[in-house]
């Protein structure tokens, strides 16, 4: 064999062996995008139904595509459906979750990251198996004794038990934030004078902003998705969340999937963003640090 | 860490700062899990009033209802195939994830999509989209000639139940996937490109080397999907309701139907302990594999 011979060989090896791994990213490629389209598929669905003039909706079968399409429908499903109501409602339940469930969580956080106390472990505990447990399998104890403390269809009686089930993971990821702030900036600020809780308001409390961003975040979307608990406690319409309502509408208004794809899309896409802004601490909060 | 800020403080101390979680946890997690079981030994009436005291009747009166025998049969099908095919799929899902690719960022917010959105819109989707005649997939599978015409796949027990499987892996799957992705991005690139250059080929390599390193997340997955599949009651309740009847109920659902539509709620107790127990269960077993103690202390 030639010198230029081995070269050529060298060449053609070479090239292919390129052709082949773009050929090979080019499959990955189209793997992944159709891969993903498949999980989007259903809400993608919605959109072009929830675009559809009224029609349009009646047709059987349904046409894959809207005729017309109605950018109106996603003002008017106000005026359809008591679409406003329930937004009010899940607002009000979701923002006050997230307001008490910080107030509450955070100092336990901090405690529990700072501080080796004789309750730790049993508390620590304690937090683990709430992660674990669902308000689904206590339900007929949460209903009796919201039923005696008078908290049936109540905002506060949701709230409170939403707060409940979510501090697990609120301290968790809470105290893994205050964990990562080097010790000696308070040990500095201690020296100088300043009381316990002066350090942690003044030093500890603004460098945790991102977790507890991170926190609040995560609670508010629990709560704004939360179902079960809504469904069985709150009777009235006046006190049902978006998740209830809809879940109710579907009997009543069968032919309006317009709105009710409509109302859902405004219910989910701002979930969808705020989830995916704190997508990277969520696998270590909901394994309780096991991963990550 | 070697110097804690403040010296181990007393119990009394301690209490402003975990004193309201730890209450909000007693009042709100603990003690409905104590009026469950007592309630599960409580003779109640119809308005919800204890009239003394029942032993194991409720108990009996579950046992002897015919639609429970159906009811936990499907649950453990339920909960072993979602699981087992949610773990199976979230393999090959995290690993196409973690991959490097024009449209990764795509996949990966796609995947997020049905994790992030409340699972009574998703189901209502696939309500619709299941419709014997509004519902696009049907028409998509007379389109492609799979079927011949239209059926109606929620109205009969075990096209429903199927569906009710396919939706619940496909709700699952993002939590998985995401925990098997975190475990990837744990493992050192060296390592994995080490398994390829040893000519140990990829499959090979996988299961030598990457599947060993990424297993504590794969049972971490495993055991906290177990737990949100077998408590799982939005989609099983907005698509079927359990029914046709009972038909498609899991314990869950059909503790639901029990307590709230047939008003029994001590035999729907009864229900609920039992399926405490085998939370329960789960929960020991997270608490094994998480090594929460020694995890804490770095």
């Amino acid at each position: 064999m030639t010198i230029t011979n081995i070269n050529k060989s060298r060449k053609k090896s070479k090239t292919s062996s390129t052709r082949r791994s773009r050929k090979k990213s080019v499959t990955l490629s189209l793997t992944g995008i159709f891969v993903g389209f498949l999980f989007i598929f259903p809400y993608v669905t919605m959109l072009s139904t929830a675009l559809k003039p009224k029609s349009d909706i009646t047709d059987i079968p349904p046409s894959y595509l809207p005729n017309s399409y109605e950018w109106f429908n996603f003002i008017n499903v106000f005026k359809e459906l008591p679409f406003g109501m329930y937004m009010r409602n899940t607002l009000i339940i979701s923002i006050a979750t997230m307001i008490i469930g910080i107030i509450v969580a955070v100092p336990a956080a901090y405690y529990v990251a700072r501080n080796n106390f004789r309750l730790r472990m049993p508390f620590l505990l304690l937090v683990l198996i709430t992660q674990m447990f669902s308000p689904t399998s206590l339900l007929i104890g949460i209903y009796r004794e919201l039923s005696a403390l008078n908290m049936i269809n109540t905002y506060q009686g949701l709230i409170l038990v939403n707060v409940s089930f979510n501090l697990a993971f609120s301290v968790w990821i809470l105290s893994s934030f205050f964990k990562t702030i080097p010790v000696e900036i308070e040990e500095a600020a201690y020296i100088d004078g300043a009381s316990r809780f002066q350090t942690f308001r003044k030093i500890s409390l603004p460098l945790a902003v991102p977790g507890i961003v991170t926190t609040a975040i995560f609670t508010f979307i629990a709560a704004w998705n939360e179902y079960v608990v809504a469904y069985t406690l709150a009777s009235s319409p006046e006190k049902q969340p978006f998740s209830v309502g809809l879940s109710l509408l579907i009997g009543y208004y069968e032919i309006k999937w317009n709105y009710l794809f409509a109302g859902s899309l405004i219910a989910i896409i701002p979930i969808i963003i705020l989830f995916i802004t704190i997508e990277k601490y969520l696998v270590g909060g909901l394994t309780a640090g096991s991963v990550k | 860490m070697s110097t804690k800020v403040f010296k181990k403080g007393s119990s009394f101390r301690s209490l402003p700062w975990i004193g309201p979680a730890s209450l909000l946890i007693f009042i709100f997690v603990l003690w409905p899990v104590v009026e469950l079981f007592l309630v599960s030994f409580r003779e109640i009436s119809i308005s919800g009033l204890i009239k003394g005291w029942a032993g194991f009747e409720n108990y009996r009166a579950l046992l002897d209802n015919d639609d429970l025998g159906g009811t936990l049969k499907r649950t453990a099908i339920w909960l072993v195939v979602v699981v087992a095919l949610t773990m199976a799929l979230s393999l090959p899902l995290a690993q196409l994830m973690n991959a490097n690719f024009r449209g990764r960022r795509f996949l990966r917010y796609s995947v997020i999509v049905p994790w992030a959105a409340s699972l009574v819109i998703t189901a209502t989707s696939w309500k619709w989209l299941l419709d014997p005649y509004y519902g696009l997939v049907t028409r998509i599978l007379v389109d492609l000639r799979i079927v011949e015409e239209s059926f109606d796949v929620l109205g009969d027990p075990r096209s429903a139940f199927v569906a009710l499987l396919a939706v619940g892996i496909t709700v699952s799957l993002p939590f998985t996937s995401y925990v098997l992705l975190a475990g990837l991005q744990s493992i050192p690139n060296e390592i994995k490109e080490a398994s390829l250059v040893d000519g140990a080929g990829a499959w090979k390599g996988y299961w030598a080397i990457t599947f060993p390193l990424l297993r504590p997340a794969f049972l971490v997955a495993a055991v906290i999907n177990s737990v949100y599949v077998f408590n799982s009651f939005p989609i099983i309740w907005v698509m079927t309701r359990g029914g046709p009847a009972y038909e498609t109920d899991t314990t869950t659902t059909f503790a639901y139907k029990v307590a709230f539509r047939d008003q029994d709620i001590g035999q729907s107790a009864s229900l609920a302990v039992g399926n405490f127990f085998v939370i329960l269960i789960f929960i020991l077993l997270f608490l094994k594999l998480s090594k929460w103690k020694e995890l804490d202390q770095r």
